[in-house]
């Protein structure tokens, strides 16, 4: 009789209808996230390119349109527009129009060609190019200074070297598991990591603080069903519901955004499973805190919030300020952000990822330790 | 023993007293009205003799058990139907059984025994399909009860169960429970309704925290504090009751007067018989249809209690 988890399958039975009863739940847990990967997985690039740009190209302007600009000035701006960083949309005669489409918003790059570009060129002098970049847009802005000094670089070796010379030193970057540099590759096992907290912590939290609404909370401390079995009772059905969204998330990353799994998928199942558990606690102790799912709704907001921006799911962790670096340690999402990239786009392994699913396990354990704890204390 | 036990019991949220020293003791097999004005502490002290909430001091015994100390014992003696039926609505009847009485552990041959016995003992075989959202107050009732009883306690604890349900069904619960406390199973019921408290053999009245009064309705009828010595009640019978009433309040030989439908309930000077009070009232004008002896109900006492008791809280404070 002394069954610490008793009335276990009891809340299994009712909570597994409560759901059947409940389609907008289902919906939720499939639906969404499915439609937020195809928004994420096709409408988004984080690829830097055809940068809308102004060019004002003064030079022999004395003795041509200014329009058209001097012949090697015109060789310098198709090797800029050939690099598919920049798309020039207008070419404009004065500072003064440049600086008003730069000002509009209409380009977040603007290119000076200057009077006597080539004249110094010809004479050996140094040309100079102006570059205005629109720094409101710190992403954007990084590539396009790189891109054109690059380019310029490029040009200047080129121009000391004689003919049929050679660059002293060639750099061959190839981009490892992402060869294409498919923003998807990179986006959406990350975008699993957040998809999953819906489904768990918030449902679990919901399934709770609705017995509270209703006053039944009450009538089950005076059942026999003990703290742990009714957590658990209610954890496993949204265990199931996570396992089954994680499966359809992989499905349709495999299928549909064609991404290759370069590791083992039952890895990966095994970790995740460490990550619902956390999830499935942090759910827990919302419900054991909050007496309204409003109040739920809202804790849960701060929980994603705090994944998505801390978990380097948006923002790299590395370029972060050491407080937020330091935070992210405890958000669950960021070991299993490091989890899918590893498996899904690295083919990592176990050996690799095992201090992660130990981390996850433990937090779980921790956390509903804590709300069983809480549980108890609301029942005596 | 006693089936319900308190010693002092009390409990405070931070500075407020939520429930002061309350004693009380309840045989077994009655059916113990707890009565009292909202928020006065009902709730908190169901709360606490079911343990779902601790107690801050003093002891409670179920049937002899010490709830503080053995909780889980005291758990497989009682039943518990909170002020909202606690049924989920979106389940069906047959599963809001399924589900209470697999939480009471019930299993196999065992739990569909129970189940048939409970949907027969109610009547519920129409509804077992039904979602509970979907039933009137009164099969609600019939069903939450039920649920309650699935694994046979001993002691009930209803908390305003007639609440929101129409006179009919409130007939059909009491007649219940006197069926079921006949067969030795005690109940702790608390209600507003005057006609229900008359039925309970055994009544006691929480005012803000306070424990006043404890007894039989009888009991309480009589007690001093309702007729205050030097002091008898009479029905008072009269057309144009509002003026009569008014009039009659001026008379100084009226301790107290309320209207009660079309006749006054009057507390009056001993010193002044049935005729000389009917004397008295034509003399004013008031034409007097008929004069009866009058025994206090329970709202007088209760309304008298209650009246005192603020009084005294008033010049305390």
């Amino acid at each position: 009789m002394n069954n610490p988890a008793q009335g276990l399958g009891a809340i299994f039975y009712k909570e597994v209808r409560h759901m059947r009863r409940d389609p907008m739940a289902i919906l939720f847990a499939l639906v969404i996230p499915v439609l937020l990967m195809i928004i994420l997985g096709t409408a988004i690039d984080t690829n830097i390119r055809q940068v809308r740009t102004v060019v004002y190209d003064a030079s022999g302007s004395a003795m041509m349109s200014a329009v058209s600009g001097s012949s090697m000035s015109r060789a310098f701006l198709d090797r800029l527009r050939n690099s598919d960083t920049f798309r020039i949309y207008k070419y404009v005669s004065s500072d003064a129009e440049l600086n008003r489409e730069l000002i509009a918003g209409r380009a977040s790059v603007g290119i000076k060609v200057p009077v006597d570009f080539d004249r110094d060129l010809l004479k050996g002098n140094q040309a100079q190019v102006l570059v205005l970049v629109d720094g409101s847009d710190s992403n954007v802005a990084g590539q396009a200074v790189n891109v054109s000094s690059s380019l310029g670089l490029d040009e200047s070796l080129r121009r000391m070297m004689p003919a049929g010379g050679r660059q002293a030193i060639e750099v061959r970057p190839k981009m490892m598991f992402n060869p294409a540099s498919r923003s998807p590759n990179f986006l959406l096992p990350g975008l699993m990591s957040v998809l999953l907290i819906l489904v768990t912590v918030l449902l679990t939290a919901f399934s709770i603080v609705r017995e509270k609404e209703r006053g039944t909370i009450e009538q089950l401390f005076v059942t026999p069903v003990r703290p742990l079995g009714l957590m658990l009772g209610k954890i496993m059905p949204y265990f199931v519901t996570g396992t089954v969204e994680f499966t359809v998330i992989i499905l349709f990353m495999r299928f549909v955004f064609k991404i290759p799994i370069h590791g083992s998928v039952l890895v990966l199942a095994v970790l995740t499973a460490g990550y619902l558990f956390v999830n499935l606690a942090i759910g827990m102790l919302i419900s054991s805190k909050a007496n309204s799912q409003a109040e739920a709704l809202q804790m849960c907001m701060v929980v994603m919030l705090l994944s998505i921006f801390l978990s380097g799911f948006m923002f790299p962790r590395e370029t972060m300020p050491t407080w937020a670096y330091l935070a992210s340690h405890l958000v669950p999402a960021t070991y299993m952000i490091q989890i899918a990239r590893g498996v899904i786009l690295r083919g990592a392994g176990l050996a690799q990822l095992w201090i992660n699913g130990v981390v996850l396990f433990a937090m779980g354990a921790g956390l509903l330790l804590l709300a069983a704890k809480r549980f108890k204390n609301m029942t005596v | 023993m006693l089936a319900i036990q308190t010693q002092k019991l009390t409990r405070r949220f931070g500075n407020f007293v939520a429930v002061n020293q309350a004693s009380i003791a309840v045989e077994k097999g009655e059916v113990f009205g707890f009565l009292g004005p909202n928020g006065s502490g009902k709730t908190t002290v169901i709360k606490m003799l079911t343990g779902i909430l601790p107690i801050t001091e003093g002891e409670a015994w179920i049937e002899g058990i010490d709830v503080a100390k053995n909780v889980d014992a005291v758990r497989e003696r009682i039943g518990y139907m909170s002020q909202k039926f606690s049924l989920y609505d979106d389940l069906t009847v047959m599963e809001n059984l399924q589900f209470y009485a697999r939480a009471y552990q019930l299993k196999g041959k065992k739990l569909a025994q129970k189940i048939e016995e409970t949907i027969a003992a109610n009547k519920l075989e129409k509804y077992v399909d039904r979602l509970a959202g979907r039933l009137s107050g009164g099969w609600k009732q019939r069903l939450a009860l039920g649920c309650a009883l699935m694994h046979e306690p001993t002691v009930l604890f209803l908390d305003e169960p007639t609440a929101g349900i129409d006179p009919v069904a409130r007939r059909q619960l009491w007649d219940l429970l006197f069926q079921l406390s006949g067969q030795g199973i005690t109940f702790f019921v608390t209600t507003h309704y005057m006609d229900e408290a008359e039925r309970c053999s055994h009544l006691a009245y929480i005012y803000y925290g306070e424990l006043i009064a404890d007894g039989t309705p009888d009991a309480l009828r009589s007690l001093p504090e309702v007729n205050p010595p030097g002091t008898h009640r009479f029905e008072i019978s009269a057309p144009a009751i509002t003026t009569a009433l008014r009039k009659a309040k001026e008379m100084t030989l009226f301790k107290n007067a309320t209207i009660f439908g079309r006749s006054i309930h009057a507390l009056v000077d001993e010193s002044v018989g049935q005729e000389e009070l009917g004397r008295e009232l034509r003399k004013r004008g008031i034409a007097v249809e008929e004069i009866r002896p009058l025994i206090p109900t329970l709202e007088d006492a209760f309304v008298e209690l209650s009246q005192r008791r603020q009084a005294q809280m008033e010049v305390a404070s």
